[in-house]
């Protein structure tokens, strides 16, 4: 049995959330890249160019890159022998977050209460906290900041297994057509399918945090994100929905065993600022 | 795409008429920030026969709600939100005499008709390239709603903030002619 402090759990969160917001991901950037040289309106290029610029900005001057810094998403690994001391595990991620945001600069954009109040709670806490526990005696900890604008084009439905493969297409891309620029495309497209209605979402977010780019094992999965890419950009949405060949830079698809009466699919989109930094601590 | 036109907030009654979609601009000028809350505020106001907290008449209102400023800094990085959640509002305020509107996303058909009919202009900012548009901000003050935080209503002097065109005061839209130029048929 290992053990770790929740002050460490802590100073892990703060330091992710700042990293998330200020520096985006190569691998993100390095798709960025690949669609400028891809994109025919001279808009797009236009914009693709504007945003790679704004990277490099954020880098440098330790700001964020949008100001939608979004909630906080946290998806821990929790290996079954580490133990947490000192505290509890979920105020402490919570404390990490209010450290970050307020020592970061970074926008408080978390309400109370969803319908009535809407009161800011000015710390952008609580986080959306999801915890899974696997083997072995590390703790790794993932922050995926995630903004209102392309978070509210998201989609979920629950298909009737006949429709099958032709169905999950035709929704994807129906989501796409229809969050046209809100997103801010170029978007990576995150696919959870299989489960039930809750696990389809939750492994929709969780095919966001892939590293960008990177196809399904499954070479059935391979096929089907490429197929829904090349869709998807024939959409002709482009970036920022002003038209152009670059709508999407991604599709992730994450799959799971389901019940024999249903299909859900859950589709999460993600800005071009595609936000995710991990740690792994040890005992 | 052409070259990039000068938009000056204090001629933007002579300027808008010329502006067309699709073409790229710097705004110079005063702007006022407004959102969600802000927007919500304005209409119960109305609603209530109050007057607002700031003279829309004549002015831009930019979607935004920044990140606080680091120590030095004027503003925190500040790029537009989604413009089609203050549609439901928009229209009222540009009868009343709102200029005209810098956002992200496309707008509904009553906006675009409005829009039109007042001879307004929307103009899109690039979503995401928040550090960028901070540097274009001169001057930041707010001047209304201090408790909303972010959503707070900013009166703001930028100079050469990079826009494009996006519904000009004809009623065309960029959103809808930029993707049909570039759809394809699978």
């Amino acid at each position: 049995m290992k053990e770790i402090h929740v002050t460490k759990v802590e100073e892990a969160v703060k330091n992710l959330c700042m990293q998330a917001a200020c520096y985006l991901g190569e691998d993100v950037e390095g798709l960025l890249k690949k669609g400028l040289q891809k994109e025919e309106s001279e808009f797009g290029q236009y914009i693709i160019q504007q945003i790679l610029d704004n990277v490099e900005l954020s880098r440098t001057e330790s700001i964020a890159m949008c100001q939608d810094t979004g909630v906080a998403v946290i998806f821990v690994e929790l290996g079954q022998d580490v133990h947490i001391v000192g505290g509890s595990f979920q105020d402490a991620i919570n404390e990490g977050v209010r450290r970050g945001y307020q020592d970061g600069y970074l926008r408080k954009s978390v309400v109370d209460d969803p319908v009535f109040k809407r009161k800011n709670t000015g710390d952008n806490t609580p986080a959306v906290i999801h915890i899974d526990v696997v083997q072995g005696e590390r703790l790794k900890i993932m922050v995926v900041p995630k903004g209102a604008g392309s978070e509210n084009m998201g989609a979920l439905k629950m298909l009737k297994p006949a429709e099958g493969l032709e169905g999950v297409k035709k929704f994807v891309v129906k989501t796409v057509m229809e969050a046209g620029g809100n997103p801010c495309p170029p978007i990576i497209v995150g696919v959870g399918i299989g489960g039930t209605m809750e696990k389809a979402a939750i492994l929709a977010k969780k095919a966001l945090t892939r590293k960008a780019g990177q196809h399904h094992k499954d070479s059935n999965y391979e096929k089907l994100e490429c197929d829904l890419l090349e869709e998807i950009n024939h959409l002709g949405i482009g970036p920022q929905g002003l038209g152009g060949k670059v709508t999407a830079l991604a599709v992730h698809i994450e799959a799971c065993p389901t019940h024999m009466a249903t299909l859900p699919v859950a589709v999460n989109l993600n800005c071009h600022a595609s936000r995710h930094a991990e740690i792994i601590l040890f005992g | 795409m052409g070259e990039i036109k000068k938009v000056s907030t204090a001629y933007m009654q002579e300027i808008f008429s010329k502006l067309k979609i699709g073409d790229k601009v710097e705004i110079t000028g005063v702007i006022y920030t407004g959102r969600d809350a802000a927007h919500k505020r304005f209409v119960q106001a109305l609603d209530e026969g109050k007057s607002l907290p700031i003279d829309l008449k004549g002015q831009i209102i930019y979607y935004v709600g920044p990140c606080p400023a680091k120590p030095g800094k004027v503003i925190g990085p500040c790029g537009p939100t989604t413009s089609g959640r203050m549609d439901l509002y928009t229209p009222r305020l540009l009868d009343m005499g709102m200029k005209g509107m810098i956002g992200k996303g496309a707008r509904s058909q009553e906006v675009i008709d409005s829009i039109k009919k007042n001879k307004s202009v929307y103009f899109a900012a690039i979503g995401g390239t928040a550090a960028i548009i901070a540097d274009s901000v001169k001057r930041a003050e707010v001047v209304a709603y201090p408790d909303l935080g972010p959503e707070a209503i900013y009166r703001l002097e930028v100079k050469d903030f990079p826009c494009i065109v996006a519904i000009d005061s004809e009623g065309n839209d960029l959103y809808k002619v930029g993707v049909e130029r570039y759809k394809e048929k699978v």
